[in-house]
């Protein structure tokens, strides 16, 4: 079973300031760090693998030239491998170019299954996956709570607003992963160790066959145009007594503020 | 005087750290008052260190562990013992236990205990200590006698970290009655499921509750002669090698105490109101503050500095490993102190970590020899007397 994880490096979402002056993601002034999301889809990925007893599981991601430090945070999880697709040209791409760029890397690749987070906590379009699908010509299988593959076709249980669908298709698919797959593991202290000498290999857009593809924010078809801070919330109201004074205080707040 | 080896953490060490403190401030520190209160040890942390290979770390790499150097395996004491005391010195006691094994073994007894002390399939402690002989180790009396290939263990330890519930415990005894002090002692492994085996009393303790505190008692327990680590008369040597290893993770431990209360005594400062302001805006606490952090910081720096000299094999390791434990565990206390000062009354509750990790911080002026034994290996380093 050979399975490839798309995984973003995307900013701290602990960190303070996100967007630059020309309102892109700061990417060179904040800590990067894997995009959670990823990290429930590269969790699967590394369960389906282990049950398997054979096989790999390889990261993919488009990003600068500093993502390797990133990318092996989601080594020592257990990827035994990446691919980073990095090109000074590829600044503020759009999701479009995203889904061009990636399938050319894809059909570089060889694979049962591609899986996917379900959106990224910097850019949050969430049609990535989606889009690469189309773009690959791959069957699509959104919304996994539950990955069953078998020898060549993949059951999913796609999240729906009463209780989950029953999915199938041929493999090689691609799965929109999402957070009821299963909590991330973290990674064991030889897991650290083993990803400082495992391979991440680095593609230019020149070693894909992309012919004369357009790329970069010149000719994104999406564009930030206003950034508003979110607005001062008021003075937080912290109660520190014993539980029976405190849930009759809080009773008091709401019922002086008419919320219950 | 010795000289000062320059350290600098590697990019591998900071990762490891990193990874150690987020994995202690993320599932052990929710954990910790829980862990002191019950006064239970903490399985699930145990397993959760074995299952991240924190265990693994002291031990040589052809057994299964990762090999990490003496300030590697520190920082990662530091980083749990930030969280909680008692998960921390799961780690320290399982490195200082398994170092006779490590340094002094023979292949043949690498091999049967390492493998499974570094996975963490078992726990091993340290009996030196009885209920006569602290401090004065060289007044020990446990009996070792030779019957064939076999030792008969007679006597009782006090004080043993873990001895309830590990697997292994390496003990000190007396196997040449008529030797000099300090040459009449031998090292020995004994494995806790032999008969006349048992465990005394439990101790009841101001600190580090969760990790259990036991009198062993040895009723003629015998042992396969090629259970004593090193030679007949050599314990006393083994022992003194030890705590050159093993003082410095109690300075870590203490460093990783003072850490966590310096934290949340700041954290504390710039939330509590008084006077219609933040309490962190008032200078006096500010001077505790940041008298706590220079404590703080200065016991870490001399403890890593100590890690880097006695690894690069220092002439005078146990000076080193005596000053870090000394100016750590006197840091660790009156941080700790301050830290409840900083929260006034509710520093005092139970409700907040200050009080248990001041708790926690006294042991590290205690064990590992007291304060007092630190100043006496100082002080006989300086003058020249050995």
């Amino acid at each position: 079973m050979r399975i490839v994880v798309l995984v973003k490096p995307v900013p701290d979402t602990t960190g303070q300031e996100r967007l630059g002056s020309d309102l892109r993601v700061d990417r060179a002034g904040v800590p990067a760090v894997v995009n959670a999301n990823d990290e429930y889809a590269l969790e699967a990925a590394l369960k389906l693998v282990e049950a398997a007893g054979e096989g790999e599981v390889i990261l993919l991601a488009m990003a600068p030239a500093a993502a390797p430090e990133t990318l092996r945070k989601a080594l020592a999880m257990g990827a035994q491998r990446g691919v980073l697709v990095t090109d000074p040209a590829l600044a503020g791409s759009d999701m479009l170019t995203t889904i061009r760029v990636l399938a050319g890397a894809l059909r570089r690749l060889e694979y049962d299954l591609v899986i996917a987070g379900a959106d990224t906590s910097d850019g949050g379009g969430g049609v990535v996956g989606a889009g690469l699908a189309l773009a690959v010509g791959l069957p699509y299988l959104s919304y996994a709570a539950k990955i069953e593959p078998s020898a060549d076709r993949v059951v999913v249980h796609r999240i729906s607003p009463v209780g989950y669908d029953v999915i199938e298709s041929s493999l090689p698919a691609l799965v929109v992963a999402t957070q009821a797959l299963g909590e991330p593991r973290y990674p064991s202290l030889k897991g650290i160790m083993a990803a400082r000498s495992k391979e991440i290999v680095t593609w230019s857009l020149g070693d894909l066959e992309l012919g004369d593809l357009a790329v970069g924010g010149a000719v994104a078809t999406t564009a930030v145009v206003e950034a508003h801070k979110p607005p001062t919330r008021a003075a937080t109201r912290v109660i520190r007594e014993p539980a029976a004074v405190a849930a009759r205080q809080v009773v008091e707040f709401l019922t002086d503020r008419r919320l219950i | 005087m010795t000289e000062l080896k320059p350290y600098r953490l590697s990019d591998e060490q900071i990762e490891l750290r990193d990874a150690v403190r987020r994995l202690a401030r993320e599932r052990i520190a929710p954990r910790a008052a829980e862990v002191d209160r019950s006064a239970e040890f903490p399985w699930d942390n145990k397993e959760l260190l074995a299952s991240q290979d924190i265990l693994a770390l002291p031990f040589p790499v052809e057994y299964g562990g990762l090999g990490a150097d003496l300030l590697t395996v520190c920082l990662a004491i530091e980083a749990l013992s930030a969280a909680c005391a008692t998960t921390g010195l799961i780690l320290a006691v399982h490195e200082l236990a398994a170092l006779p094994i490590v340094s002094k073994g023979t292949p043949e007894q690498r091999q049967r205990w390492l493998p499974d002390l570094a996975a963490g399939r078992t726990l091993i402690s340290f009996a030196i200590t009885e209920s006569g002989a602290g401090s004065d180790a060289g007044s020990i009396a446990m009996r070792a006698t030779r019957e064939g290939d076999e030792y008969v263990i007679d006597g009782a330890k006090r004080f043993i970290t873990h001895g309830s519930i590990a697997d292994l415990v390496v003990v000190f005894a007396v196997s040449d009655p008529g030797a000099k002090r300090h040459r009449n002692l031998s090292c020995f492994v004994v494995e806790t499921n032999r008969p006349g085996f048992s465990v005394g009393r439990l101790e009841h303790k101001m600190g580090i509750r969760g990790s259990p505190t036991a009198e062993l008692l040895f009723d003629a327990v015998r042992i396969p002669a090629g259970n004593r680590i090193g030679d007949e008369g050599e314990g006393f040597a083994v022992a003194m090698s030890t705590f050159e290893r093993s003082r410095p993770g109690i300075a870590a431990q203490a460093v990783g105490i003072a850490q966590g209360a310096l934290e949340f005594a700041a954290h504390y400062a710039n939330e509590r109101i008084q006077f219609g302001k933040p309490i962190a805006e008032q200078q006096m606490v500010q001077g505790l503050l940041a008298d706590m952090d220079a404590s703080t910081e200065a016991a870490r720096q001399l403890t890593y500095a100590a890690c880097a000299a006695i690894e690069a094999g220092d002439g005078d390791a146990a000076r080193w490993a005596a000053v870090c434990k000394l100016v750590a565990g006197d840091a660790a206390m009156r941080v700790t102190t301050d830290a409840v000062q900083v929260l006034g009354g509710y520093g005092y509750l139970g409700e907040f970590p200050v009080e248990r990790m001041m708790r926690d911080a006294k042991i590290t002026q205690l064990y590992e020899g007291t304060q007092q034994i630190q100043r006496l290996v100082v002080a006989r380093s300086l003058l020249g007397r050995s």
